[in-house]
């Protein structure tokens, strides 16, 4: 806790810190879609975005300015309260999950010790769950007040199939959890300073990012937007900015799950740390970062890969076959750690 | 930490009566999200960090999908008010302020302000939780389950008549 004097203090580094922190996220966010046009593009053969800026490197600001000028148009039969409050709540639940990522070690520079996280809540990993467990709401109620067929059916899918999956991503990391002990994200990293956790849960680990693909609707569970069949899905009758939000939410999720992954499995910041004092603070960050991108690359590359699964087909893979294998992961981890400790 | 908490407890009082006072049930569903969540943060101002959490969890996150779900799928637009009971309106009022009162009354009987003080804080975390569940409240936590199971397969037979 801390004293009276040096509380504005304090409460500007951490406003200075939310800020950075959600830069970075809208920047990675942005650029992220350009790099999936991008993959996607190479993928199928086509140049992708090529004329604004070099490699159409300006692409996002210039997406963002032309969505900014739309015309925002609302249909008269929506429920307008809950119309206007859905995409925002996807939008701030989505950023929300990341304040309790932590991004590299702690460094000690002239005397001040900066954390690379907004703030380290001993049950964080529970807190990015309950977080995106709520992420439900806004695809549902978008669905609802949109007061149209596609929107409904699609916001039904898409919230039956996030409920489905969910399951499955809290299995898949119950072995982690196990192993560290401990339910705080940083401390997760630090146990897996001699060997990363995706070695060690290899099937926790395909668990987890089958789940979470599956989470964040992305190819081949995208069904809630199967556009031959559903237009566009819950977010058909949204337009302007009130799209744009939900599309950045679904990036940012993204860009959470493979925090997410990284820090669960693959040894978060941990990595070679070698040279002066500065590079030895920056490196850990650096790793993370590096890993972080390899699984947006991924994601990219399984959308440019994989058709789309059939509804009937994802549901028995998440029920039947998925969340079965999460307990059988759990069990068997428990039995070998009860068997070590004895 | 106390404006947070007046705030919250504020919020939640306000959501609570609206949860009660909405024509549309949507609107309903959406207050009670808005309670439990308030309520989580008042846990987290007491150091409660896995309780808050698995309130919003398991309330606001998975309880509540549910029940805004079903409200949905019947296309519960809004409730019609219904003039019958005459009773209801007269007496609801006076009835409502003398349960408030008593209500008030024991507890401030129960504790007076010059001796309240907070309590050292138990251990809430995961594992003393977990230890609790697993060790002196085993029986009920398993009988729990079975019940749940019961619920399940209950559920199960009368949505699917042919098996």
């Amino acid at each position: 806790m801390a004293t009276g004097s040096n509380m504005p203090l304090l409460l500007l580094a951490i406003l200075a810190k939310v800020g950075v922190v959600l830069l970075v996220l809208l920047t990675t966010i942005a650029y992220a879609v350009w790099l999936e046009r991008k993959v996607v593009a190479r993928i199928q053969s086509r140049w992708g975005p090529y004329l604004v800026g070099p490699h159409g490197l300006l692409q996002p600001v210039a997406d963002a300015l032309k969505i900014f000028f739309k015309e925002d148009i609302v249909p008269t039969e929506v429920d307008r309260v809950v119309y206007c409050l859905a995409p925002f709540l996807a939008f701030s639940l989505a950023l929300l999950s990341i304040s309790v990522i932590p991004f590299g070690e702690s460094v000690t520079i002239g005397g001040a010790t900066i954390h690379f996280q907004i703030t380290d809540l001993n049950v964080g990993l529970l807190f990015v769950f309950a977080v995106t467990s709520l992420g439900v709401y806004g695809v549902a109620l978008a669905g609802w007040s949109s007061n149209s067929k596609y929107s409904l059916l699609g916001g039904l899918r898409s919230s039956a199939q996030m409920i489905s999956y969910e399951l499955s991503l809290g299995l898949g990391v119950v072995g982690v959890v196990m192993l560290a002990g401990s339910l705080s994200l940083r401390e997760i990293v630090e146990h897996q300073s001699g060997l990363w956790n995706v070695f060690v849960q290899p099937v926790g680990f395909l668990i987890y990012f089958t789940a979470a693909v599956a989470e964040t609707n992305r190819v081949p569970f995208d069904l809630p937007e199967g556009e031959s069949e559903l237009v566009g899905g819950f977010h058909t009758e949204y337009s302007s900015f009130k799209f744009a939000m939900f599309f950045m939410a679904e990036y940012a999720n993204i860009v959470t799950v493979s925090c997410l992954a990284t820090l669960l499995f693959f040894g978060g910041w941990l990595g070679p740390v070698f040279g002066p004092p500065l590079l030895r603070a920056l490196l850990p960050v650096f790793w993370f970062c590096l890993k972080v991108f390899c699984f947006l690359f991924l994601y990219i590359w399984i959308r440019g890969t994989l058709p789309r699964f059939r509804y009937d087909q994802l549901m028995a893979f998440g029920w039947k076959f998925l969340l079965p294998l999460g307990l059988l992961n759990v069990l068997v981890t428990s039995l070998v750690l009860a068997w070590r400790s004895t | 930490m106390a404006p947070l908490f007046y705030i919250f407890a504020v919020l939640a009082i306000l959501a609570a009566l609206s949860v009660v006072l909405q024509r549309t049930p949507v609107y309903s569903a959406l207050s009670l999200i808005v309670v439990l969540c308030s309520l989580a943060v008042v846990y987290l101002l007491l150091g409660a960090e896995f309780l808050a959490v698995i309130q919003v969890i398991i309330y606001a996150g998975a309880i509540m999908v549910l029940f805004v779900l079903v409200i949905m799928l019947l296309n519960a637009r809004q409730e019609t008010p219904s003039d019958r009971s005459r009773l209801a309106r007269w007496l609801g009022a006076p009835l409502l302020l003398v349960f408030l009162g008593e209500l008030l009354f024991a507890v401030w009987e129960r504790f007076p302000a010059a001796t309240t003080r907070a309590a050292a804080l138990p251990d809430a975390g995961p594992r003393a939780v977990g230890a609790l569940l697993f060790r002196s409240y085993v029986l009920p936590f398993e009988v729990t389950s079975i019940l749940i199971l019961v619920a399940v397969l209950g559920a199960v037979v009368l949505a699917k008549k042919r098996l």
